[in-house]
């Protein structure tokens, strides 16, 4: 098929972007790990309170600086809904629902995951500056969707 | 072809029916949508004890659903019964038939819906469980459009058969492409409908497979967003030229667009699942990439609508870089409001590639960025296109013409719809970078600091949502005019020629088995693997809940 030179020009510019933003992202996932949280592991959601480490929600230590967030989403709270967290420390975030999906995000960071019955999901973070973040549900929930809220506060290393 | 062609008197009719549905649905969902930025705006409440996800579930459905598919299909029949000739009466039949089923089916979420059965939101997701009726009307709308595709199909089949040997009309070839496209991706949707929610509702099976249903509903979800754009395509591409007084560029160029559409809308619904568990990384990157394949598309559009405007203006004595752009008829409501949705289509197309993209969808998930952007595609773009459309076909199809009144108050509703959908989208894209999430009512998070600092854009919000609200005003005054108070006469239904010495399209245009197969064999690629994955390493299943 004949196309205008004008044409041929302008889709080699645009694709050849499209594949430089691709090329960008695929090097940041594959290679540096910046992958989006996709955790595989299953759960019986009616069992969440039975399953470790759901079983006992919260802030768990496992290494020098290094932590487990385990919290359990169900309409419409978090578990814990209040954490602290030392300034630096690298945690992982683990989440599940015993409920309908529901949303995680530490709203002003890029924690935000999608939380559904029977997966838990996963993210890794590092906490670099002191302050005060909100989390919030950002899938809706149901009626008290809006009112599902809680904190995390990164504080200063006693 | 003859100018004086007319739309038949009883396909206009068919074509009517439609578009009054979609302009009601426009009128009843706006009224929604400006409730919900008034009740976020923290400084109203809804009075009995309606429920703000009542109103947001309204609002989507009426807009998302109702208005598009019904304002699309009465357009597609109008433009291929102009471009490939009257129905037969046995296709008018079949019209009618797709025509009520979809309304019954409307009619009937509407009421589960407004009687508090049915606040799931337009994406129904389980395991929030509607009431049964609820997903059988949904399941009458979607089945009435597939009548009314393959009404469509019969005719353009006739078509070919009475003209062997060449090229179909462009606008008919358009619809059938984009009624195709409709047909591969909504059985997605009515797979897990039919199989999964049904059944479940019923309280015939106990449990669901979420994951499952998100994932059938998000093979539908993208694509339907491209069925809407396309209609918008057709304008652009083959009736704007006309109504400036221009040519088509290259009919082979936008026959081709159109194809790469078929091939990369469907296989991109995981971009929308980016953030869920139970999806190995891989494929949701196989699928980022076969979702920055739809920007080639729309690169191809924008060049050849900006080369069209530029071949007409300089044919008109137009000099200088952009000298062209004074020749255009911005005084024409037909031109203008289409025109300004093209504009806004650069924004909309850029804030899209960062919601595809891996790591910045982090960022504005599920926020209210996400509907910032979907405000600017179709709230502004498709939107502002099809009422440039309904300036012409409505007339058409009533036998009456617009005054130069009408005209001017289209031209103001259009500015009227810039003014307010820059303050409502604008808000929207800069509090979802600051994290506000998307389908909230008004909260203060516990008077979070950072949730008070949201609470002045959703005041914009409610501002720009009030002007949107005056501009649906505007245009129900026009539409209604237009159908049934303004002088009768002859409304010309543009459509555009090809310029001379453009190339001939190749017949091989038409070959659907291969286009159809490619697009299948490119789902099968996007999907079989993780579909797989997801039902053997399936957790077990989730029970309904109502938590509203």
């Amino acid at each position: 098929m004949h196309i205008h030179k004008y044409e041929k020009i302008w889709l080699v510019f645009g694709i050849g972007c499209l594949f430089v933003f691709l090329t960008i992202i695929g090097v940041s996932a594959f290679a540096k790990g910046n992958q989006p949280p996709s955790c595989l592991t299953t759960i019986d959601p009616e069992k969440v309170d039975q399953t470790p480490p759901f079983n006992k929600p919260g802030l768990v230590k496992t290494g020098d600086n290094e932590y487990q967030l385990n919290i359990v989403a169900s309409a419409f709270a978090f578990t814990p809904a209040q954490v602290e967290i030392p300034k630096g420390a690298k945690v992982t975030i683990n989440i599940t629902t015993k409920d309908v999906i529901h949303g995680f995000e530490v709203a002003g960071t890029n924690i935000n995951m999608m939380v559904e019955p029977g997966y838990v999901n996963s993210f890794t973070k590092t906490f670099d500056k002191t302050g005060e973040y909100t989390i919030v549900c950002n899938e809706y929930c149901g009626a008290g969707h809006h009112m599902m809220t809680g904190r995390i506060k990164v504080v200063d290393k006693q | 072809m003859n100018e004086t062609v007319k739309v038949d008197r009883r396909d206009a009719k068919l074509a009517l029916a439609h578009l009054y549905v979609a302009f009601i649905a426009l009128g009843l969902g706006g009224l929604a949508g400006l409730l919900q930025t008034l009740v976020r705006s923290g400084k109203f409440t809804l009075p009995a004890n309606i429920s703000y996800y009542t109103i947001l579930t309204t609002h989507g459905v009426l807009l998302g659903l109702v208005l598009t598919t019904f304002f699309i299909i009465g357009f597609q029949f109008a433009a291929v019964s102009r471009t490939a000739g009257t129905f037969s009466d046995r296709v008018r039949f079949w019209g009618w038939v797709g025509f009520w089923l979809m309304t019954i089916g409307t009619a009937i979420t509407a009421f589960f819906i407004l009687i508090g059965q049915a606040s799931v939101l337009y994406t129904f997701y389980a395991p929030l469980q509607a009431h049964p009726g609820f997903y059988l009307g949904l399941t009458l709308v979607v089945v009435g459009s597939w009548v009314s595709g393959f009404a469509i199909f019969a005719h353009y089949a006739r078509w070919k058969k009475e003209h062997p040997k060449q090229v179909s009309p462009l606008l008919t070839f358009m619809a059938v492409a984009n009624m195709i496209l409709w047909l591969v991706c909504s059985l997605g949707v009515a797979a897990t409908v039919l199989i999964q929610l049904l059944p479940w509702s019923l309280g015939l099976v106990d449990r669901i497979n979420v994951l499952v249903s998100r994932t059938l509903f998000w093979y539908f979800g993208h694509p339907l967003v491209y069925f809407w754009l396309l209609p918008a395509y057709m304008v652009w591409y083959a009736i704007v030229p006309k109504i400036i007084g221009g040519k088509i560029f290259s009919d082979s160029l936008a026959r081709l667009s159109f194809i790469l559409f078929l091939f990369f809308s469907i296989p991109v619904g995981f971009h929308h699942q980016l953030m869920e568990p139970g999806i190995d990384p891989f494929w949701k990157y196989v699928q980022v990439v076969l979702t920055f394949m739809v920007a080639i598309p729309s690169l191809m559009t924008a060049f050849a609508m900006f080369a069209t405007f530029e071949l007409y203006g300089r044919s008109k004595g137009a000099t200088g870089l952009f000298g062209w752009l004074r020749k255009l008829p911005w005084g024409d409501a037909r031109f203008f409001a289409p025109f300004v949705g093209m504009v806004f289509f650069i924004p909309a197309g850029a804030g899209g590639l960062v919601n595809a993209s891996h790591q910045l969808d982090q960022v504005v998930h599920n926020t209210i960025w996400v509907t910032g952007h979907f405000h600017l595609t179709l709230a502004t773009t498709v939107v502002l296109t099809f009422f440039g459309a309904a300036y012409w076909l409505v007339p058409h199809l009533s036998g009456r013409v617009m005054t130069k009144a009408m005209n001017r108050l289209a031209i103001i509703q259009t500015i009227v719809w810039v003014i307010g959908m820059t303050f409502m989208s604008g808000a929207m894209h800069f509090e979802g970078l600051l994290g506000a999430p998307r389908r909230s009512a008004f909260s203060t998070y516990g008077n979070s600091p950072q949730a008070l600092e949201w609470i002045p854009y959703q005041i914009a919000q409610a501002v720009g949502g009030t002007i949107l609200f005056i501009g649906i005003i505007l245009v129900l005054v026009i539409i209604t005019n237009l159908a049934f108070f303004a002088p009768k006469g002859e409304t010309e239904f543009p459509v555009a020629e090809l310029a001379e010495g453009a190339e001939r399209t190749p017949l091989a245009m038409e070959n659907w088995k291969l286009w159809i197969g490619i697009t299948v064999a490119l789902i099968l690629i996007a999907y079989t693997i993780p579909f797989i994955d997801m039902i053997q390493n399936a957790p077990p299943g989730s029970k309904g809940y109502k938590l509203w």
